[in-house]
């Protein structure tokens, strides 16, 4: 009997427990985030805030605290002349902030291209299996591991226009007629800056593919042989769409890095308006040129461009971020 | 149709020989199943069948020609693998599709309709458009067959296809693929297991593999009445075959008899030999009796029907006559 009585009354509070577990597991999760959301709000949040607000004000380095708030004016204002005749300036008029936004993206978009498919031909290479494959797989992680600043002043000695190993090699082996001044020419410049990113970037993103590629199960290969697919039919048909969402992950990681590329380019070309960025625009005028509103409405113009640009890029590479077909 | 023939088959991995000369005919049309334990070399026997691994020497014949070097995709084989290796981007059709797209010589209409033959005779032509992971285990590994079965094969290669299947399923399936050999009777079949059920009730012969050599070739009642040693006669028949040695054996003028537990029986008061009872087993059909009788493994008597022995009786037992196997030192039958 007592079993009878029992059994009803355990199926009606059973839902009830189950979700007060489900209730204990949310708050757990809220407590066990808070750490992580107070330091990114300490770190990002309060900077990102105030970079925002002082891009409407007046503020200068020497007197931060006694900003006051001009609203628009950094990006955009206009003073109409006696003659008539309208004068826009800020930001949005400003030709070389236009001329750094165009630099930044040729600059991520060559770069990132580029460092996609030589990344993805490493990485197929290393996900091949060979002698000394571990060793390999170090060594190739070494250009990366190089803190920027070393390697982009290694690069610069080397691409000298008087001492640069590049123009010794050119010259003796016939190549150049005379020595480059690879880094100061306006021609050269971003070239030069593309080809020290993508030898020093492609590393990881062979990493990430490489990840990627050690998902795929090696089973459907030895299918796909007695399928008769050509090796290459198979990279197109079924390497290719299954490493997709590691790849699209590993652009967005590589195109948010590039978009606020300043290290290297700070090094590599100081002052040449032919590489100068959004970022190293906007360092100037915060720091050198005591235009601190101005730099941080540069800097809020970043954000919203590289926010723009990812949306975008996740909208339209239908990225998905849950590992997709697999 | 195709025949195939293993003549002094080799294979090395680096420094470790895997398979150890294997000579070996598979006749045309015939279910052939490799059976052995873990680490026999059975599947690296069918991959190198498939042509996915290399012959390290010897010589593979398809139909009487040497095939030693030929890729897979052109030795009209199709093979099944144990983790289903479906196309994951792909839907069922596609993945069914794929190898007779890429052939020269078949029209849409064609592919569609080798397509959905084969997904008829497996039943899975509502799944068409579903992708793998969509489906279920049983589901996915119908499609691989259905997939090899597109291929319109002479050589159909299973590599445990049901080890990643749960038992009733496990059933099911072995059951469609003995349907599925008797509807393309003239399509050879080689099956990989180490479930001596899936080979005892698939076969038309059984190959046991042990350690890189063949240990016997027969059907399966041949290896179940006549094993020709005693890893054969312990690894055919479920339970295992129970070995006595000793003095009880040298009675019987051998160094070690086999009977197999249904073919013992207990005789109430006196018996060829006695022990004690340890456990019992119920199976509602039939009952297993485990005894210590001081041999290397308890002696397992099945009865017909349930029983009602306790641990601690003390039973008589009597092999049929005709029924025991006599091995020798080495483990061969005496004759």
């Amino acid at each position: 009997m007592a079993t009878d009585t029992l059994a009803p009354s355990a199926a009606v509070t059973a839902p009830k427990i189950k979700s007060e577990l489900m209730q204990q597991r949310a708050r757990a999760a809220r407590i066990f985030l808070v750490p992580m959301l107070i330091a990114l709000a300490v770190v990002a949040g309060w900077p990102l805030i105030r970079s925002i607000y002082f891009s409407f004000t007046d503020a200068s380095l020497s007197n931060l605290d006694g900003a006051q708030w001009i609203g628009f004016g950094n990006y955009l204002r206009w003073t109409t002349l006696d003659s008539g005749a309208v004068r826009y300036r800020g930001l949005l008029a400003d030709p070389a902030w236009w001329n750094a936004v165009w630099n930044t993206v040729r600059f991520a978009f060559i770069s990132v291209s580029f460092e996609a498919v030589l990344g993805m031909i490493v990485a197929l290479v290393l996900n091949a299996e060979f002698r000394g494959r571990g060793l390999v797989r170090a060594a190739i992680l070494i250009p990366w591991a190089i803190p920027t600043i070393v390697s982009a002043r290694m690069w610069s000695w080397m691409l000298n226009d008087q001492f640069g190993i590049l123009n010794d090699l050119g010259m003796r082996l016939g190549l150049l007629s005379q020595k480059v001044a690879w880094t100061a020419t306006a021609d050269t410049a971003m070239t030069a800056v593309l080809v020290v990113d993508i030898w020093k970037t492609t590393p990881f993103m062979a990493l990430l593919i490489l990840a990627g590629l050690q998902m795929i199960p090696k089973d459907i290969y030895e299918a796909a042989e007695i399928d008769g697919v050509h090796p290459i039919k198979q990279f197109w048909k079924i390497t290719l769409p299954l490493v997709r969402p590691a790849l699209m992950v590993a652009i967005i990681f590589r195109l948010l890095d590039a978009l606020r590329i300043f290290d290297l380019i700070y090094v590599l070309t100081p002052n040449s308006s032919a590489t100068k960025t959004m970022s190293v625009m906007a360092r100037e005028n915060l720091f050198d040129f005591d235009k601190f509103s101005y730099g941080s409405a540069m800097s809020t113009m970043l954000f919203l461009i590289i926010a723009l640009l990812t949306i975008l890029y996740i909208w339209l590479g239908q990225v998905r971020f849950d590992g997709g077909d697999r | 149709m195709a025949s195939i023939e293993l003549r002094n088959i080799r294979k090395s991995f680096g420094a470790v020989e895997v398979i150890k000369g294997v000579d070996l005919e598979v006749r045309s049309g015939e279910f052939m199943v490799f059976v052995g334990p873990s680490g026999c070399g059975k599947s690296t026997l069918l991959r190198l069948i498939s042509g996915l691994e290399d012959i390290t020497s010897g010589d593979m014949l398809f139909d009487g020609k040497v095939v030693n070097a030929l890729a897979p995709s052109k030795r009209g084989i199709a093979m099944v693998f144990q983790s289903y290796a479906l196309y994951p981007h792909m839907t069922v059709y596609d993945n069914m599709a794929f190898g007779l797209t890429l052939e020269k010589g078949h029209d849409k209409a064609e592919i569609r309709q080798r397509v959905e033959k084969a997904a008829d005779m497996l039943q899975i032509r509502q799944y068409l458009d579903r992708l793998p992971k969509q489906l279920s285990g049983g589901q996915r590994q119908r499609v691989a067959i259905g997939r090899a079965i597109t291929r319109d094969p002479k050589v159909f290669l299973f590599d445990e296809p049901l080890s990643n299947l749960d038992a009733a399923l496990r059933v099911a399936t072995r059951i469609e693929i003995a349907k599925l050999h008797e509807n393309m009777h003239n399509v050879t079949m080689i099956y990989v297991t180490h479930d001596q059920v899936e080979a005892m009730t698939l076969a038309d012969r059984i190959c046991v593999l042990r350690d890189g050599h063949i240990e016997q070739v027969g059907t399966p009642m041949e290896l179940y009445e006549k094993p020709n040693s005693t890893f054969v006669a312990g690894f055919i028949g479920s339970p295992k075959m129970n070995f006595i040695g000793g003095e009880r054996a040298e009675k019987f003028g051998a160094k070690t008899v086999g009977i197999r537990g249904e073919h013992l029986t207990i005789t109430p008061n006196e018996g060829t030999w006695s022990g004690t009872v340890i456990h019992t087993e119920n199976l509602g059909a039939d009952s297993y009796v485990y005894l210590e009788m001081g041999t290397e493994e308890p002696v397992v008597v099945r009865l017909d029907e349930a029983n009602s022995y306790k641990s601690g009786d003390t039973v008589h037992i009597s092999p049929m006559a005709d029924k025991i196997h006599r091995f020798d030192a080495a483990g061969k039958p005496v004759n």
